[in-house]
């Protein structure tokens, strides 16, 4: 069974323990509290530096260190503190960095109130579990062989066909009915390269459909998107090593992850505001009589300040649009306003949540709208945003190179 | 006499108070009710996502959880007291409930209410100790006279 070290502050006031251990059996792993003694905390507060005032939070510094020097025995490593607890998020920040710096343990935080259920930290512990009992697999930097990613979206069905470390060919398609979405995706990418399905190697899914069609075409890797998205981002930036952010703003739900080293270690997913959300920018670009794919480059060339958009909502802020329209704005404005609205709400509900380390790598199907791109950039202070080449192919990417581990389907 | 004390489960300072013929209010009684209640099964402490909402009677909404579920419990015992003594500077191992800020608004809420209120330091040495005690004895003393 995974050990998964808990290291905390305020669960067992806010009633929310009893959901951390729940999440954490559902995923084939126990909650374990590292040990330490009264003396111990001191010194362990003396060596790591910080000067906190809540003895709780000394104590998570003495159960940090005490994983660090080998005092306690875990497999990875869950930190938590109570959401508004200024200092509680600064040390959370800084005994996720201590221990990734002097362990390889997977770590993932969290801010929980006393709302939080157990199936809010079901994927993070789903994380935690697979990151440990698959961390070879997800040790892999290079695709090897003939396999095929697919990701099975909310929104889109996208397929790669990956061989000798390259993409080969690539399937883009809306979902439906998700297995024969997948069936046509994968007919899409093997169109042109000469391959068929038994000359593949091996199958990776992800995404919503990824339990239906992994066991109807029996791949041989069966994954949540949180690990192969983050994977598939660094391997696609060049940016295997080090820390990285990585932003899909969906067409339906939003995902921010912060890795190290390829690895996840915190995320946050938003999905309840329709205003923050790639569908937006559809609905702005229909309202334009503009495709999709011709947004981007006209927000590049507007100016959001020139258009008047005072409500993120979907309904409010179009009309806000349409009224900017009608007053005298251009459709670049216009378009421009659409992006950086976007950016600020997904900067607001999300980002803001999490310490976003550069370079922040954006991805998924509305990372192709350059006018978005830049607006995340600006709303952040003007980092480094980084889109690689076939970003929008994701997740299809990313089990498309953790499967190439996992030897060949034919030799079986 | 109903005393209540800072740490509010440091027994020491509860032994003291029994000692001297007065009733302490201390944190473990409050828990020992939670846990023996067979209709709750939310360990350790048997608190659920409601003693944080019964928290906001002393501290608002944007206060994170892990303060007013602790004030859920503390918050009553403060208003039982008839008497308090809050002993400032105390180590972990003397008492402790874990939070700095939930510290500072039981100490603030009992000077609040105008009961006779004992304030001390941690004493560092043996005669320190020795004076305390004595000053703790005698501040229990008084109220028993005041209260007889």
């Amino acid at each position: 069974m995974v050990k998964i070290a808990q290291i905390s502050c305020g669960t067992e006031y806010s009633g929310v323990q009893k959901e951390i251990e729940k999440a954490a059996s559902t995923f084939g792993a126990e909650i374990v509290i590292p040990v330490t003694d009264i003396d111990y905390i001191d010194e362990a507060y003396e060596k790591f530096g910080f000067n906190c005032a809540s003895s709780g939070i000394r104590l998570m510094v003495a159960r940090a260190m005490s994983i660090v020097e080998g005092k306690s025995d875990a497999d990875a490593v869950f930190i938590a503190t109570c959401f508004r607890c200024a200092e509680g998020a600064l040390v959370r920040n800084e005994i996720r960095r201590f221990i990734q710096q002097k362990t390889r343990l997977p770590v993932v935080t969290y801010s929980f109130t006393e709302r939080t259920k157990a199936d809010e930290l079901f994927i993070r512990m789903e994380a935690l579990s697979t990151i440990v009992a698959r961390k070879n697999i997800l040790a892999r930097e290079k695709q090897e062989g003939l396999t095929l990613g697919v990701d099975s979206g909310s929104t889109t069905t996208k397929v790669v066909l990956m061989e000798k470390n390259k993409v080969i060919g690539t399937g883009w398609l809306p979902t439906t009915d998700v297995n024969q979405s997948a069936l046509n995706g994968i007919d899409q990418a093997m169109e042109g390269t000469g391959y068929k399905m038994d000359d593949i190697d091996g199958m990776g899914v992800t995404g919503y459909g990824r339990l239906n069609i992994g066991k109807k075409m029996e791949a041989e890797l069966i994954q949540e998107e949180l690990s192969v998205n983050s994977k598939g981002a660094v391997y696609l930036a060049g940016h295997q090593q080090g820390e990285a952010t990585v932003l899909d703003i969906g067409g339906m739900d939003n995902k921010v992850i912060t890795v190290n080293d390829g690895i996840p270690d915190n995320f946050t997913m938003g999905g309840i505001c329709a205003g923050a959300s790639g569908r937006f920018l559809e609905i702005t670009a229909r309202r334009l009589g503009a495709d999709i794919t011709e947004l981007g480059p006209m927000a590049i060339k507007g100016d959001y300040r020139k258009a008047v958009l005072n409500s993120y909502c979907i309904v409010f802020g179009i009309q806000d649009l349409v009224t900017s329209l009608a007053a005298g704005s251009t459709k670049e404005d216009v378009a421009a306003a659409a992006c950086h609205s976007v950016a600020e709400q997904v900067y607001e509900q999300q980002l803001q949540e999490i310490d976003v380390r550069e370079p922040l790598i954006q991805v998924g199907g509305t990372s192709l709208i350059e006018g978005l791109v830049k607006a995340v950039s600006e709303t952040l202070g003007g980092i480094n945003v980084v889109v690689p080449e076939y970003s929008q192919y994701i997740g299809a990417v990313g089990s498309a190179l953790l499967v190439s581990g996992m030897g060949k389907r034919n030799d079986k | 006499m109903k005393v209540a004390i800072f740490p509010p489960n440091s027994l020491i300072l509860a032994d003291l108070i029994e000692r001297a013929g007065h009733k302490a209010l201390v944190l473990q009684n409050e828990i020992r009710k939670k846990i023996k209640d067979p209709e709750i099964d939310s360990p350790p402490f048997n608190l659920t996502e409601d003693d944080p909402i019964k928290g906001l009677k002393y501290a608002a909404i944007e206060v994170p959880s892990g303060v007013r579920g602790r004030m859920s419990i503390f918050g009553p015992i403060i208003e039982e007291a008839e008497a308090a003594i809050i002993m400032d500077e105390a180590p972990f191992g003397f008492g402790c409930i874990g939070c700095a800020r939930t510290n500072e608004l039981c100490v603030f809420y009992l000077r609040k209410r105008g009961i006779p209120t004992l304030e001390i330091k941690y004493p560092k040495t043996k005669d320190e100790t020795i004076e305390l005690v004595n000053k703790i004895n005698t501040f229990l003393d008084q109220l028993e006279e005041k209260n007889g």
